[in-house]
């Protein structure tokens, strides 16, 4: 029997199988690997929120949790506005050319639809830490010349009054703008910019 | 006929009755009784029995704490709690599990200390070297599952960096970080299945890991300090000149050892578990609030020396890779070290002096990374990140020009 032995018909069987098998095994992964996405529920407990905006005074700060991360609204002032041209050489990107970082009616001078309503996801850019709202302008341990802003008590990240990093800080992107629409004059609707909610 | 020699001889037949049907005998000689080890161990040879020790003590009193834990988000911290205070030698048990995790890293660092001091990664090691790196990749995802089960905001928060983590690979990243997740966030999802890794899918890894770590020893020797293959002085009877039966003689110098461990560890466990904030996070205290970060968040201190590496680098995806590679080089070592000459005892300075460097460069980076990341410390762990990669980088140059000393051919006493 040895002697008629088809070596390469048996190793082309012998490959055929481990790779038939192989394929299989693939395949069989696939449920186990997509039972790790996000599942319905937690899809279904992501969709967008409603939020009056009514009674936000200027300078006053919101937050609102939207897929269980915190979501800023700030009503600036004329003052804190007006800053925000004026620190641009210090900013890593001034321009919101990151385009992941907002959606395209976001990314203008004040990333924004309303000019006074910024409306960013407060979740620093680095590691996800949540910064603190630094509005006080020239304080002791930020130098004088801050202007008021975000400071993130991590890892030292700094962002200014529209969620824009300042250079030379750890973390590398502006703070995220979310989907949103105004719904009226006075509501909003986090998490989605289409249709109806 | 006494009755002693009848049950004596009706135990030998129940060896022999299961000899026919398990290589017990076989076995116990192969990796016990007849398994030679050399004569002139020191005390850096018991860290690898101790790591099994702790290995032991963290399955049996992570079985009683599963018991009673609550793998839920709106549960968990409560249930922490319970076992602390409602549940019978709750507290000691927890307390055992959470000291055994910083011991089973002081253990598990001072053992690879050891292989670095003795050239135990070098040829023929390579590979127990290697499947020793495995052992230590799984124990570090092993502890920083088991982190996140507590739920306190130390807990959260060190989750979120670190899955954050890898959301910095370009392109995947975010998808990444959400499959991980299982969520937008890290939610009751994530702890559910960060319990299940913790509990059942790493200690299985871990378990398997350390058996062939064990074989892959038994095949080549255990090396010794002055770092020469016993193997090739042999008597008469084939048993190597230096080396004596790991049973009985290196089992009971390894119980005078695990003694004094435990000694130790039951001071730990009773006066001060929490280790000043160092085994147990005062900020963990507090239940996780995703709203809140903590003031200042470190990982717990075994994992300071790569959190300080991250830190260093100003850019995020060169933070996440370099820290990659503090860890991925430690794989390299068995082809990175030219040198033939294994224990540092015959060693030129180069050697010394670089191992010296590295050590001082580890600790500081670990001291660095549990302090907040501004002005000095920042400068700081960039220089000793610089001397923790030159330990490795330019090893291929100096441990080709290093001048050794002869090594003698047999051990010393």
């Amino acid at each position: 029997m040895t002697d008629d032995l088809n070596k390469s018909r048996r190793k082309f069987l012998s490959v055929a199988t481990a790779v038939t098998g192989g394929i299989g095994a693939a395949f069989a992964a696939v449920p186990f690997v997509a039972s790790f996405r996000p599942s319905a529920r937690a899809q279904a407990l992501g969709v967008p929120v409603e939020v009056d905006i009514g009674k936000l005074e200027e300078g006053g700060l919101l937050k609102v949790e939207w897929r269980g991360q915190p979501v800023w609204i700030l009503r600036r002032t004329p003052a804190m506005l007006d800053t925000l041209p004026a620190i641009a050489t210090e900013l890593a990107d001034p321009d919101s050319e990151q385009v992941e970082q907002q959606p395209e009616y976001a990314r203008n001078a004040h990333r924004s639809i309303n000019p006074e309503v910024l409306v960013v996801i407060g979740s620093c850019t680095h590691l996800g830490c949540a910064p603190t709202e630094r509005f006080d302008v020239g304080p002791a341990d930020l130098g004088a010349d801050w202007p008021g802003g975000f400071y993130c008590p991590c890892h030292g990240s700094k962002f200014d009054l529209s969620g824009r990093v300042y250079k030379s800080v750890p973390a590398p992107l502006n703070l995220k703008v979310p989907p949103y629409r105004y719904i009226s004059d006075s509501r909003i609707l986090i998490g989605s910019d289409t249709g109806a909610a | 006929m006494s009755i002693s020699n009848t049950w004596g001889r009706r135990l030998t037949a129940f060896g022999e009755w299961i000899d026919a049907r398990f290589p017990m005998t076989k076995m116990i000689k192969e990796h016990a009784t007849e398994y030679y080890a050399a004569k002139n161990f020191n005390f850096w040879y018991g860290f690898g029995v101790l790591a099994m020790v702790v290995l032991v003590i963290q399955i049996l009193t992570g079985i009683f704490l599963t018991m009673s834990y609550k793998p839920a988000a709106a549960d968990a911290f409560a249930s922490v709690e319970y076992i602390m205070r409602d549940v019978d030698w709750g507290w000691l048990i927890r307390y055992t599990h959470s000291t055994g995790a910083s011991a089973f890293f002081i253990v598990v660092y001072l053992h690879m200390f050891r292989a670095l001091m003795y050239g135990s990664y070098k040829k023929p090691r390579e590979l127990l070297w290697l499947i020793g790196m495995f052992i230590y990749a799984a124990l570090m995802a092993e502890a920083f599952f088991g982190y996140l089960l507590p739920w306190g905001n130390m807990s959260y928060w060190g989750a979120q960096v670190i899955v954050s983590l890898f959301g910095a690979l370009p392109g995947v990243g975010e998808g990444l970080a959400e499959w991980i997740r299982g969520d937008y966030y890290i939610s009751d999802i994530t702890l559910n299945r960060f319990f299940a890794f913790h509990v059942i899918a790493v200690p299985l890894a871990l378990v398997m890991l350390v058996v062939v770590h064990i074989l892959a020893l038994h095949e080549t020797g255990s090396n010794n300090p002055d770092g020469i293959e016993i193997k090739e002085h042999k008597g008469s009877d084939g048993i190597p000149l230096d080396g004596i039966a790991f049973h009985p003689y290196h089992t009971s110098k390894d119980l005078v050892i695990i003694i004094i461990f435990l000694i130790v560890f039951a001071m730990v466990v009773f006066f001060a578990p929490d280790m000043g904030g160092y085994f147990l996070e005062h900020a963990n205290f507090e239940a996780a609030d995703r709203l809140k970060t903590p003031e200042h968040i470190a990982p717990v201190w075994y994992f300071t020396p790569f959190y300080a590496i991250l830190r260093a680098v100003p850019s995020k995806l060169g933070g996440v890779l370099l820290m990659g590679l503090a860890v991925g080089l430690l794989f390299f070592l068995p082809w990175l070290d030219r040198c033939r000459v294994k224990s540092i005892r015959y060693r030129g300075w180069f050697f010394k002096f670089a191992l010296g460097v590295f050590t001082v460069s580890f600790i500081a980076l670990g001291y660095l990374g549990l302090q907040p990341a501004t002005g000095v410390y920042t400068n700081l762990a960039r220089l000793f990140t610089l001397l923790y990669f030159a330990f490795f980088l330019l090893m291929p140059l100096y441990t080709s020009w290093e001048k050794t000393k002869p090594v003698p051919e047999r051990v010393t006493k």
